[in-house]
């Protein structure tokens, strides 16, 4: 087993970035991830690589896509009103088909918002954010060891399909700290044959664009997008069941609130409550299909989100709105207690909820 | 029979989509001739803007990345930063360097980020057709100052070269035209000294060409290079902005 250390989230997201081969970070200051700039800018002169605070998140991104086109590793980091700013450039990489990876440290909003922890931007990140039609991968952390190990996924995914990885984190997942073992295991390298590396005048010039004038060939580019889409959600969906064998009440959180779902419903067991819980891990793609076997078991699903409900729109849409699905949520960066959790299972438990 | 005159090896067959009179084409070429006469064209990475030069992708034969509106100084960041051995160079209009991408294009500049800028300056956004640029000149009719730029209500135009030469990180900073034989000469050695100065290591060149747009300033071709001496070249003079190597040798 290897070494563990005692790391903050933000931390280990930074160095796990480092091991799986990213040594390129463009970042700008804003709370709750800030520590992800600073332990690049400590780490990436000792290893060659490139730390570099940029003006503005717009231009961090921008430099992202210029490190992308060059086929190598590289990613930037924010918090919500920041990612907002990215959403240009993460259109754009969408659009020219550039593996990246970005990683939203969420704090609440909208606008300025505060600066503790939220989900409130599950909509713009696996829906969309940016113009276009596109999808983003969405891997969603609940634990340090996860920070980092996400990390080094998302850098493969994005490769794999040559798009944009993100890392939905929060303030909490960005601050705490846990112990976290940064063996990252063999990192797979991919052909970028599309990469710009200098002609060496012995090929054809390769062209990184997202310009399509001809609308025949646009709606081509999109329909091959969406087949690649459509292979990530046959092969990608990751999530996590817990005590879901015999459940009778689905709870399905992701992140922070899944940590303290999993006490609430430690609880909700010890006094003969058969409440279990999908985690989804990927939040695109959604985890539809256990969901919607989820849905045939259940009598109710509850979903415990650090937003107004956003993430129950995908949950009721995967169970085809089958069984009823109740929001259990706390917002503006306040933090749901295991003892809310716990009476809303109660609550869904004794009223809610039909076979 | 021995060939007299060809095209630049930089540039591609692609048919340029420029307006008949437009010096885009112009511009390419000295671009395309500084690449071969340098012998770079292999180790190149062009940043293509947004306006009428997004395409540029499609006319050099070196490898090239299409940016966002604005951002062409940042993506060039990006390339150099990830292989410092490769030419970089943005060419970008006035709306993209001096109006939506002003942050990008001052900032770039502060890190002496050692790329090459070809900011064509024609005072006008022409992709769009026709409206008021950061650089159109006082008094001039556009789609969106139907009455004349108005610099009490719309402010006064941007001069590039003059700002950027109170920025430290500039390197070096030259306005040129190419709207007669002479300029055409001069705006080649200008360009070719802006590459150069990657090559040597020298940081951010910027040559600001001042260019004309007949379609949508509403003239001839050749009128449109005469207003070039009559109006542009008094608001925007020609010159030697900033060379902070020259500076170093005079002392």
């Amino acid at each position: 087993m290897s070494e563990k250390v005692l790391m903050k989230g933000n931390e280990a997201i930074a160095e796990a970035a480092i091991q799986a081969g990213c040594h390129h970070y463009f970042g700008y200051p804003i709370t709750p991830q800030t520590e992800v700039a600073a332990y690049m800018a400590k780490r990436m002169p000792k290893i060659g690589g490139t730390f570099l605070q940029a003006e503005s998140e717009v231009s961090a991104i921008n430099m992202v896509i210029g490190v992308a086109s060059t086929g190598k590793r590289v990613m930037t980091s924010s918090s919500s009103p920041g990612v907002s700013l990215k959403a240009e450039g993460i259109s754009y990489l969408a659009g020219c088909d550039l593996p990246a990876v970005v990683v939203n440290v969420q704090r609440g909003g909208p606008g300025l918002g505060g600066i503790q922890p939220s989900q409130s931007d599950y909509f713009q990140s696996t829906k969309g954010g940016g113009h276009g039609d596109y999808r983003n991968i969405v891997l969603a952390p609940s634990s340090v060891q996860e920070m980092a190990s996400l990390t080094v996924k998302a850098f493969d995914l994005a490769d794999k399909y040559s798009m944009v990885s993100m890392i939905l984190a929060d303030g909490t997942m960005g601050q705490m700290m846990e112990p976290v073992s940064l063996d990252v295991g063999e990192v797979t390298k991919y052909e970028k044959p599309w990469a710009l590396t200098g002609t060496k005048c012995e090929r054809e010039h390769n062209i990184v664009n997202s310009l399509y004038l001809k609308p025949e060939e646009l709606e081509i580019k999109n329909f091959e997008r969406y087949e690649k889409y459509k292979a990530i959600e046959e092969n990608e969906v990751m999530y996590e069941e817990y005590l879901m064998d015999d459940a009778e009440v689905c709870v399905v959180a992701f992140g922070i609130t899944s940590r303290v779902a999993k006490n609430a419903i430690n609880e909700a067991r010890a006094n003969g409550v058969k409440v279990g819980m999908i985690r989804p891990i990927t939040v695109w793609p959604f985890p539809k299909k256990v969901l919607e076997a989820a849905a045939d078991k259940c009598k109710a699903f509850i979903c415990v989100e650090m937003s107004m409900g956003q993430m129950i729109e995908d949950v009721e849409l995967a169970i085809r709105c089958k069984k009823p699905v109740y929001l259990c949520n706390r917002v503006g960066g306040m933090i749901p207690t295991p003892e809310e959790v716990l009476a809303k299972i109660n609550e869904v438990n004794e009223n809610g909820g039909a076979f | 029979m021995s060939v007299v005159f060809e095209k630049p090896k930089a540039l591609t067959d692609a048919v340029l989509h420029y307006c008949p009179g437009c010096t885009h084409g112009i511009i390419h070429r000295l671009v395309a001739e500084v690449i071969d006469e340098l012998g770079i064209e292999g180790d190149t990475i062009g940043v293509a803007p947004v306006g009428c030069a997004v395409m540029a992708y499609n006319y050099f034969t070196c490898d090239f990345v299409q940016a966002a509106h604005g951002r062409a100084p940042a993506v060039a960041t990006g390339v150099k930063r990830s292989d410092p051995s490769k030419i970089v160079f943005t060419y970008q209009g006035d709306g993209d360097l001096a109006a939506i991408g002003t942050a990008e294009t001052v900032h770039a500049a502060a890190r002496r980020e050692n790329i090459t800028v070809i900011f064509v300056n024609n005072a006008i956004y022409g992709m769009t057709g026709g409206q008021m640029a950061p650089t159109t000149l006082p008094g001039q009719v556009t789609q969106t100052s139907p009455y004349g730029r108005d610099v009490e209500t719309v402010g006064y135009p941007v001069k590039v070269c003059e700002l950027l030469s109170n920025v430290d990180g500039a390197a070096y900073l030259e306005r040129v035209a190419v709207n007669n034989v002479k300029n055409v000469k001069n705006a080649k050695k200008a360009i070719k000294k802006a590459f150069q100065n990657q090559l040597e290591g020298k940081g951010f060149s910027l040559i600001e060409v001042v260019s004309t747009c007949p379609t949508n300033w509403g003239m001839t071709p050749e009128k449109a290079l005469e207003w070039v001496d009559e109006k542009m070249i008094p608001y925007y003079p020609l010159g030697v902005y900033k060379d902070i190597y020259a500076e170093e040798e005079a002392k």
